[in-house]
């Protein structure tokens, strides 16, 4: 059965650049450490703290918060990207990511080439790549731009292809960033169609967002992140007015 | 409407407490080497979008190693006292050998960070990255195959069957492109100093390994060559090229080095695998 399940789950950000990204720091670090305290010299940042959720099937969660509260790092995390430090992480089910539009297109090739590049990247077969190829075209509507390569395309006609793309393939389990949820006017008509039918088609929806109208309108639940902290976690409707109560 | 479900059923668990690094890293390396063609289009993307427009592309890399051993063949074989017989078919094929182990060596730092969009917007195998890199290099080198084979043909000095040696040799070299870019990709991610000292090395590298000179002009102190391993690395194709097939203490030499070499990188892999999306 499908489902997403925490406990404990920690994730923490280590800053580099900050403190000792370079070798000689993280030597003279070692050095220091051994005459202070056992302490490792790192400066993390938590990004995700003590986070317990399950998620079943069937539901539709918003992760609200404000800037910098952990909603997209939970995102990355629920899609195996980032590795927890503590904590333990199930999830049983296919997983879709829309985080990025632009992940894993190359600039230089066509948006013909880009669309056999995701097969690739998806793992698929000839006939499910032909397939893929096929539906991407039509929904994204180029026409002889398909075969031209995507840096020379308009803003408009990259996220189409980008869309198209990311959209094509029906997962469980759907982790999206709410950037899919606003694109230009007159395409989505169209794209809320697809999204729809996408995230009618799986079986979990974990979106994280700004936009308490996506969260009332897409989803059966909320739970809302404040400093990677779960502050609130149930019913969209008493969440998002949590959330609009509380000053900035 | 939609293209299809997903295919691929998994079922993630990471628990903190006992993180089964091992077996995480046996399955990257394992789906990684399973998703090769996707490996291969992309290390031919690279090398078609770094020589877009260019009329003879990656053969730039071939020309100027005929430059080199025109111009370093002509000198060095008076400087050294040797024929240009003996010298040439020698010097080109440690250029073109060494010009590969040079470039996949300083590649692999860019690894990681080179893929960073993709480590951090996608769940791909990491080991797909390190197998593009070595593709994509493998794949330059073959545009210099046409001039040792010119070489050759030139100097009357085809290889017999023990030429054939070269390919166990050729796959000594791919495996341990394939570990550098795996360790140092990982290592230059997190630190950022490494690139510059790798550079560095190999530079040195090059005067110290018997390229521009020959093995037998160290007299007495060849018996320590093997102790270098670019030495023993590239005796492995040369050998059977030019010199009737290489030294068993080569061979045995650079399959240790390779062995050692891949422990260690795998090492770092399962160790830090997890981390290298934070590092990138």
């Amino acid at each position: 059965m499908t489902h997403i399940e925490a406990s404990g789950l920690r994730v923490e950000f280590p800053l580099y650049h900050l403190a000792a990204r370079s070798l000689k720091k993280q030597l003279l670090a070692r050095a220091a450490v051994r005459v202070r305290t056992d302490e490792s010299n790192r400066i993390v940042v938590s990004a995700l703290r003590d986070l317990n959720f399950r998620i079943e099937s069937g539901e539709r969660v918003a992760l609200i918060g404000r800037n910098g509260a952990g909603k997209t790092t939970l995102l990355r995390s629920l899609a195996g990207i980032y590795e927890p430090v503590g904590g333990r992480l199930t999830i049983e089910g296919t997983i879709g990511t829309l985080i990025d539009p632009a992940a894993g297109l190359d600039m230089d090739s066509t948006g013909r080439e880009n669309i056999r590049l995701r097969a690739l990247y998806q793992n698929l077969d000839e006939a499910a790549q032909a397939k893929l190829e096929e539906e991407v075209a039509e929904f994204a509507a180029l026409g002889e731009f398909l075969d031209m390569p995507i840096k020379g395309y308009s803003a408009g006609m990259s996220i189409r292809l980008a869309f198209a793309i990311a959209t094509a393939m029906q997962p469980q389990i759907l982790l999206m960033d709410e950037w899919f949820m606003a694109g230009d006017a007159t395409f989505m008509q169209k794209a809320e169609a697809r999204l729809a039918s996408l995230v009618s088609g799986a079986d979990i929806m974990v979106i994280a967002t700004h936009d308490m109208q996506i969260a009332r309108r897409w989803c059966t639940r909320a739970i809302r992140l404040d400093a990677g902290r779960i502050v609130e976690d149930g019913p969209v409707e008493p969440v998002v007015a949590g959330m609009l109560a509380t000053p900035d | 409407m939609l293209a299809g479900p997903l295919t691929t059923t998994e079922t993630y668990v990471f628990d903190a407490a006992s993180p089964r690094r091992k077996e995480a890293a046996l399955a990257d390396l394992r789906e990684g080497l399973a998703s090769w063609r996707l490996a291969w289009a992309l290390a031919r993307l690279d090398l078609r979008n770094r020589y877009r427009g260019s009329i003879i592309g990656p053969f730039w890399m071939t020309l100027s190693t005929v430059l080199m051993v025109a111009g370093l063949g002509l000198l060095y074989s008076r400087l050294l006292g040797l024929s240009l017989t003996d010298y040439l078919p020698h010097l080109t094929v440690s250029l073109v050998v060494w010009n590969t182990i040079s470039i996949m060596v300083t590649d692999a730092c860019t690894t990681m960070t080179g893929a960073e969009g993709v480590i951090r917007q996608l769940r791909v195998p990491f080991t797909v990255h390190a197998m593009r890199t070595v593709f994509r290099n493998a794949l330059t080198a073959a545009h210099s195959l046409p001039l040792v084979l010119a070489v050759l043909l030139i100097f009357q000095q085809i290889p017999g069957p023990e030429g054939l040696l070269a390919l166990p040799g050729l796959v000594l070299l791919l495996t341990n492109a394939f570990f550098a870019s795996m360790l140092l990709g990982m290592a230059c991610a997190r630190f950022r100093d490494i690139g510059p000292i790798v550079a560095n090395v190999m530079q040195l590298s090059f005067f110290l390994t018997p390229i521009l000179w020959k093995p037998e002009l160290l007299k007495n102190l060849a018996v320590y060559l093997p102790l270098n391993p670019f030495y023993a690395v590239l005796e492995t194709i040369r050998g059977p090229l030019v010199e009737g097939g290489g030294a068993p203490l080569t061979w045995l030499a650079a399959v240790l080095y390779t062995l050692l070499f891949g422990a260690i990188a795998m090492a770092f892999f399962v160790r830090f695998r997890g981390r290298l999306a934070f590092w990138v």
